[in-house]
């Protein structure tokens, strides 16, 4: 009892005079710090992990692309293999799709129908009898797309338990969905469509084809330029620059071009490679020049560093067997520092491919249905697509637009992976 | 023949000047003569003097061929077509040639644009091939006066270093070609606007409604430029980013320097790295699909009424960006802070957490307060995130459930399928992308001077 009041007494009267108590207090703040710290470090990675979880789940639904099989009958007569175009493939398709469901005939109810089915059916059933013109005469049998809707009711996003005015698909519809069920005509196989497609209106047809391939270009002319040139930048100032005025500029404008805001350099694009120079709108030509631009500092910055790195005895022995200046770097400095060179390359590219907003700016957000055939085409570019089809409407493009993304992100990995790679592979301490 | 074409033959005729200027100096030396320079190097010699001049050409003859096309079709139009024509009619009558000529013709054009269409086409015709013989002409010219020059004294090794040091200094230049090209297209864009709107009414007026400045014959055609609210949009946004990770990154920087072992940090670290390498169209679409339904169903369930684009979607999500921003920063600054000063504070006894707030941060200060400068710098020219989650209209509000806009949402919104280049609409882009940045480059000149002077403290 005497032992309670001496310690409240004492931590009353002074806390001086008690370095149990204060001890302690001082020790909770050290435990409140680190609290504090790993609070935050879960907060971060948390986040990281929502950003993951929440794309590849939205993602898992455009995994499968739903399909309808049907057997159609292809008259003789009705396809001219030598005009194509003339016959109506549609026609033949309904006709296929109306001996299934023969009690249908009212205009809306065919409509309603028809809005279960992809309208990429009729060029697919073209395609198929271009393909094998023996066909006609006979019967082909086709598997083509879902339509959104369709799609959305086979993977379970649309409810069907909802009531008729809370979903986007009728009754009617449903009762039709579930005799193509029985009939065994529904499947979902892996959706090709997704990375072999060009970009459509229809969700259930879009795909990354033409987004890949101007994103290719692009990267490509965009290593075609800031390669070599940032190389030969940072070479002349790490090697050959001597310390004066101009030098300076060109440094202090290399760090402070680093961190200019993206954007900014897609309105220079837009005003010079456009506007000025007259180069064509959306083309993945102009979208590598922009990139580049933006990538150069990048590889100057990761080049000096490499180039630093190589000690000064192997110049000074160069040049003691009689090498140039020039030769020395070309024959034996810059083969000594290319790892380093190629790592802070690819991580430059990778930031390249993921960049959006100068490419918005010079209209590589175009909406264009086949991939572009060269380099000077419209085209979209991986990340514009993405901003594409996340401005989209449609229910199907929210998954399409998270796969997309994990195509995206599929790049850079594989980009920054070899990146660590060639850098602890080749890494050298002298 | 195209360009591709024609710098292939190009680099044919380079190698061909190598193999001839090599062969010649091997003959010489076969001769008995002594050589200043190996036989390669009069190879390279000659392979460059034919091949840069004539791919300075190509180049030049590309930039310059279609302006200067137009400039002589234009010219050569009858007057009642070119009379009293504005810029922008011009710019329409050219496509329009352009699209005769590439055979796509709509209606029945007036016979003095099919005329034209077919002058141009003649004269894309005559340019190209202008281009080639010129080309080749140049190239085999300085092929053979290359080849003059060599003897057993040229100095090819140090002709061809000459000449390689002047390229490596032209591909250093391009860096300030580049900041040249920003800084003039931006201001030359922003004068011609500043023409139409004046620059203070711009700078400080209240209203922003650019999109009325859509076409001229309408009613209060001109639109409002002031530029305030998309300031004020952007400054807000960019507060709650950094309110979001500032302390986050400060305190994931501190646990990682100063608590964590090893293992943890090297496992740590590279996950936060991540979320710096990941695109910002990324954050976009999760801010969008995400984050804003999320708020929106809290404040809902509060009782509060939310935008579907409120500013704190859109900066909450720019601060998750910019967390690995921060704590690299704040990882450098602290670690940065020699160990004596570390001891020194174990040694009169303190805890950590004492030494951290009284010795440490005080020390990493100015490393901590330039990388917090470079990430709102970050925060203001960010683009995608905001494009995505922030709102359209220009909004002066300081409720962070409400939606504004930013300086680069107006500049994507305005420049989005426009290509005239005259209205007033577009060239506001322009002077917002000046103010953008002239306030970033401030931002960064600053940021890397504090820490520039902050290492210097401690090397």
């Amino acid at each position: 009892m005497s032992d309670t009041t001496e310690q409240t007494g004492g931590a009353k009267r002074n806390v001086w005079y008690d370095p149990d108590a204060r001890l302690k207090k001082r020790h909770a703040a050290d435990m409140r710090l680190r609290a504090y710290g790993i609070a935050a470090i879960i907060f971060a990675l948390g986040m990281l992990a929502t950003l993951i979880g929440t794309i590849l789940i939205t993602a898992a639904p455009a995994v499968t692309q739903t399909m309808v099989t049907f057997e159609v009958e292809v008259p003789e007569g009705s396809v001219d293999p030598d005009n194509p175009s003339g016959a109506s493939y549609q026609t033949m398709l309904n006709a296929s799709i109306a001996r299934i469901f023969p009690d249908v005939d009212t205009p809306r109810e065919r409509r309603e129908l028809r809005q279960l089915f992809s309208n990429g059916g009729q060029y697919q059933l073209r395609d198929q009898i271009l393909a094998d013109p023996s066909v006609i005469g006979g019967t082909v049998s086709i598997a083509f797309p879902l339509s959104d809707i369709g799609d959305q009711l086979h993977k379970g996003v649309i409810d069907r338990n909802l009531p008729p005015d809370f979903r986007r698909v009728s009754d009617t519809q449903i009762g039709w969905y579930d005799v193509l069920v029985e009939r065994g005509q529904i499947s979902a196989p892996l959706n090709w469509g997704l990375i072999f497609n060009a970009d459509s209106r229809f969700p259930e047809l879009a795909g990354l084809k033409g987004a890949l391939v101007g994103s290719f270009y692009a990267l490509l002319i965009c290593f075609l330029i800031s390669f070599p040139v940032g190389i030969a930048a940072a070479v002349y100032l790490e090697e050959f620059a001597p310390k004066n005025r101009l030098t300076d500029l060109i440094e202090v404008n290399i760090n402070n071009l680093a961190a200019v805001p993206s954007i900014v350099f897609g309105l220079l694009g837009l005003a010079v490679f456009l506007n000025f120079f007259g180069m064509p709108r959306s083309a993945p030509v102009v979208g590598g020049l922009v990139l580049s631009l933006m990538t150069l500092p990048t590889i100057i910055i990761a080049t000096r560093a490499a180039l630093k790195a190589v000690p000064p005895s192997i110049r000074e022995a160069a040049i003691g067997v009689g090498a140039s200046k020039m030769q020395t770097v070309g024959h034996h400095v810059l083969p000594l520092a290319m790892p380093g060179i190629l790592t802070g390359t690819i991580i430059g590219l990778a930031q390249a491919l993921g960049e959006t907003a100068p490419l918005l700016l010079i209209g590589m957000n175009a909406f264009i249905t086949a991939a572009p055939d060269s380099m000077f085409n419209p085209s979209t570019a991986l990340p514009t697509q993405i901003y594409i089809w996340a401005d989209s409407p449609e229910r199907g493009f929210t998954s399409r637009t998270s796969a997309a993304i994990i195509v995206l992100l599929g790049f850079l990995i594989t980009m920054n992976a070899i990146a660590i790679y060639m850098r602890k592979r080749f890494e050298r301490k002298w | 023949m195209s360009a591709t074409t024609l710098l292939a033959i190009v680099l044919i005729l380079c190698l061909f000047g190598y193999l001839w200027g090599r062969g010649n100096a091997a003959a010489l030396k076969r001769s008995g003569q002594g050589m200043h320079s190996i036989p390669a190097y009069h190879g390279y010699f000659v392979a460059l003097t034919c091949g840069i001049p004539a791919f300075i050409l190509v180049l030049v003859w590309l930039a310059a061929e279609s302006t200067i096309v137009d400039q002589i079709i234009i010219a050569g139009l009858p007057a009642h077509i070119t009379d009293g024509v504005e810029v922008s009619r011009m710019s329409l009558i050219l496509s329009e040639i352009k699209s005769i000529a590439g055979g796509r013709i709509f209606g029945t054009p007036d016979p003095a644009l099919l005329e034209a269409a077919e002058r141009y086409n003649s004269l894309r015709g005559m340019a190209s091939l202008a281009m080639v013989v010129i080309t080749m002409a140049v190239a085999i010219a300085a092929m053979v006066f290359a080849s003059t020059r060599l003897s057993a004294e040229f100095r090819a090794r140090n002709r061809v270093d000459g000449i390689l040091r002047w390229a490596l200094i032209v591909c250093s230049i391009i860096a300030v070609l580049t900041t040249l090209g920003i800084i003039l297209s931006l201001v030359i864009e922003s004068l011609a606007f500043f023409n139409r709107v004046p620059f203070f009414e711009f700078l400080f007026g209240m209203e922003w409604s650019p999109q009325i400045a859509m076409r001229a014959d309408q009613v209060a055609s001109s639109g409002a430029f002031g530029a305030v609210p998309v300031f004020w949009g952007t400054i807000f946004i960019s507060a709650i980013a950094i309110f979001v990770a500032l302390p986050v990154g400060l305190f994931s920087a501190i646990y990682l320097v100063e608590y964590a072992n090893k293992r943890v940090r090297s496992f740590v670290k590279p996950l936060l790295e991540i979320l710096a390498g990941i695109p910002t169209i990324v954050y976009g679409f999760f801010a969008i699909l995400t984050v804003a339904p999320f708020i929106r169903d809290l404040g809902m369930s509060m009782g509060l009424s939310v935008a579907s684009n409120s500013a704190l979607a859109a900066g909450g999500v720019m601060g998750i960006m910019l967390i690995p921003f921060i704590s690299s920063f704040a990882d450098d600054a602290i670690s940065a802070v020699p160990q004596s000063m570390r001891d020194g504070a174990y040694a009169l006894g303190a805890t950590k957490a004492e030494t951290i707030r009284q010795v440490l941060l005080p020390a990493a200060l100015p490393g901590i307060v330039g990388g917090v400068l470079l990430a709102v710098s970050r925060a203001i020219g960010e683009t995608m995130i905001v494009v995505m989650a922030a709102g359209l209209m220009a909004k002066l509000t300081a409720n962070p459930l409400e939606g504004v806009t930013t300086v680069t949402v107006q500049i994507v919104t305005l420049l989005i399928g426009d290509t005239e280049f005259d209205s007033p609409k577009t060239l506001a882009a322009f002077g917002l992308g000046l103010v953008l940045f002239t306030s970033t480059l401030a931002l960064n000149v600053i940021a890397l001077q504090v820490v520039k002077r902050y290492r210097e403290r401690y090397e």
